[in-house]
């Protein structure tokens, strides 16, 4: 080692040393490495960063609905973060109809209750867990599908009244996303 | 010369049948250098890096910026409040324009000094004026972009340039802005073009380094390589003089961009484009600052312009107007002063570019307008008759060594670079 010493301590020639022990050579060419490699990271990330959402898209990432003018059994969809939000005012046949499905039987096994704050009131993102189609149903003259919820015409998914999944091609139910209620007809969506 | 053996067998199979690897190492690593370059030859690269830089933030802000008068400023804006970074990113690419200027400035003045424009490399040095032309081409347009007063009235001067043109410059005029006025059109194809030009700038950089790369680097003493003994591998040697230089000149770089960011822009440019209302005190960005003190220095439309264009295009002759068969000022006892004038007349033209065009500073731009073209028009000629060169060293080796050397790379001490 205090050979090698040497040898690096001179001109730089690119002697072998002659143990397979570092030499200073080898511990500067890793400190130049990780210095640079530590530069490089620290310009990649701001470039890659930029295509994150800015600042003025996040501050969009929430909004307020009223729910005041929703009568029992319509059906109504908000834009959140550039998605549709269904809103179902439920039926009490509509809720009941929810309840009474086996959780057993389902692809993704959730109570109703699990997916609801108030029963009455249904919140989910509006789009197919199978390939980001928007399903039919919110109009009364849509076609709902076999179990009374949503129908996605690109392939055929069926969702409950519940918004789960229950035929076709959709692994997951629809999504419930985060929302409170602020007043009794007032809800924050995100 | 010989094709370098490659450990990988994969390297070798892919080689054998795309030399790529064998490519690379002949220019990048054994490529045979002169081994008495100084720093002074750091600016080609540096430029190059720049130019890299510029087109991968340029890229990042086409991602967010908006080509249209209602929205062009609003999305800046956007740009420096709400996109993660992008103040950065803005202001790297703002800057950048200046240090693409002052280092291709700087390589531009090395290569007036060392006769790098002479035989056999006229071509290389021609091709590096039509970077130079196209370099400010993109950065006007570049300055449009952000649809602030300078940028707007900028757009307008220059363009209106074109209408001295006899007969048809009107008709040009109209042409250019896709209309009657610098507007939307105007816009939309300078964004198109700005987009467009550094690509064309990459490919002409390419010519260049063929055209380099032909003969190799001219150095500090101006006299061809006579063999081995004469030159130093590219890699390591330069890579790492390269980098060096580059980790210093990223250093006044982040400076700027982190500690006065707008110390080369206008502040009239953050106020929004106005067709109505014309800056009261309108100056283009620095580095065009010698070519406009040249315009306001004829007191004529179509003169101006032409002065204007032709300090540009004296470049591409200067091969033919410096008959002198030595390359380097060092053996130049007078061109070297002469040069060192030039480059204080540029300091002259620079300065009294940015002064209103009123009393004396007129008086001195068409003084430093008139040694301009005298420079390289009458002086240069001249110089080549008159001027008795200092005798030039037989060899790079032979003042350093005395005799000829021996080959640089088989015994040791590094060369003192200069």
């Amino acid at each position: 080692m205090a050979e090698s010493v040497q040898v690096g301590g001179g001109v730089g020639r690119d002697e072998k040393p002659k143990s397979d022990e570092p030499t200073r050579r080898d511990f500067l060419y890793l400190a130049t490495a990780a210095v640079g490699a530590f530069g490089v990271a620290s310009v990649a990330w701001p470039l890659i960063d930029q295509m994150n959402p800015a600042a003025d898209v996040l501050a969009l990432s929430t909004i307020e609905v009223d729910l005041s003018q929703i009568e029992v059994g319509q059906r109504v969809t908000v834009s959140w973060r550039g998605n549709p939000v269904f809103i179902d005012h439920r039926t009490p046949e509509q809720i009941e109809e929810a309840r009474a499905v086996d959780v057993a039987e389902l692809r993704d096994p959730q109570t109703d209750a699990e997916r609801v704050i108030e029963p009455e009131w249904l919140v989910v993102v509006g789009i197919c867990t199978h390939l980001g189609c928007v399903p039919l149903g919110q109009r009364p003259s849509d076609d709902r599908g076999a179990f009374g919820g949503w129908f996605c015409p690109c392939h055929g998914s069926h969702y409950d009244t519940s918004g789960r999944a229950r035929r076709g091609p959709a692994p997951l139910n629809l999504a419930v996303p985060d929302y409170e209620f602020l007043e009794p007809t007032l809800i924050r969506i995100g | 010369m010989s094709s370098p053996i490659f450990k990988s067998p994969v390297v070798r199979w892919i080689d054998h049948r795309l030399p790529i690897f064998s490519f690379m190492d002949h220019e990048l690593n054994e490529y045979p250098t002169p081994k008495n370059l100084s720093y002074w030859w750091n600016f080609g690269s540096l430029a190059g890096m720049v130019l890299v830089i510029m087109i991968i933030t340029g890229i990042v802000l086409a991602m967010h910026y908006t080509a249209h008068v209602d929205h062009a400023f609003e999305s800046v804006e956007r740009i420096m409040r709400d996109v993660n970074y992008g103040w950065l990113i803005r202001y790297i690419h703002m800057n950048g324009a200046s240090m693409f200027f002052i280092v291709v400035y700087i390589h531009t003045f090395r290569g007036l000094y060392y006769g790098s424009y002479k035989a056999p490399r006229e071509l290389l040095w021609i091709l590096g004026v039509v970077i130079l032309l196209l370099m400010m081409a993109t950065a006007f347009m570049g300055y449009v972009l952000p649809w602030g007063q300078m940028s707007f009235w900028g757009a307008t001067v220059i363009t209106n340039l074109f209408s001295a043109i006899p007969l048809v410059g009107e008709s040009i005029v109209t042409w250019l802005w896709g209309g009657f006025s610098v507007a939307n059109p105007t816009l939309n194809r300078f964004y198109a073009l700005h987009y467009l030009l550094p690509f064309v700038i990459v490919g002409v950089v390419v010519l260049h380094l063929v055209a380099l790369h032909r003969f190799g680097s001219n150095n500090p003493l101006g006299i061809d390589t006579k063999g081995p003994q004469d030159t130093i591998p590219f890699h390591p040697y330069y890579t790492v003089k390269d980098m060096f230089g580059m980790a210093v000149f990223l250093i006044v770089f982040a400076g700027f961009v982190f500690f006065a960011p707008n110390y080369l822009g206008h502040p009239d440019n953050y106020i929004p484009a106005n067709p109505l209302v014309t800056p009261a005190h309108i100056v283009p960005e620095w580095y065009f600052l010698p070519f406009y003190a040249i315009l306001r220095a004829i007191p004529d439309k179509l003169g101006g312009v032409l002065a204007m264009f032709g300090a540009i295009f004296v470049l591409f002759l200067l091969p033919w107007l410096d008959r002198s068969p030595v390359r380097s000022s060092r053996f130049r006892p007078i061109y070297k002063w002469f040069f060192w004038v030039l480059v204080a007349d540029c300091v002259l033209l620079t300065w009294a570019g940015a002064k209103p065009p009123e009393g004396i500073y007129v008086v001195l731009a068409r003084l430093g307008t008139a040694y301009y073209f005298a420079h390289f028009l009458l002086l240069l000629p001249l110089l080549s008759i008159f001027e008795t060169p200092r005798p030039r060293p037989t060899s790079i080796s032979q003042p350093v060594l005395r005799g000829g050397g021996v080959p640089a790379g088989a015994r040791a001490k590094p060369m003192e670079k200069a």
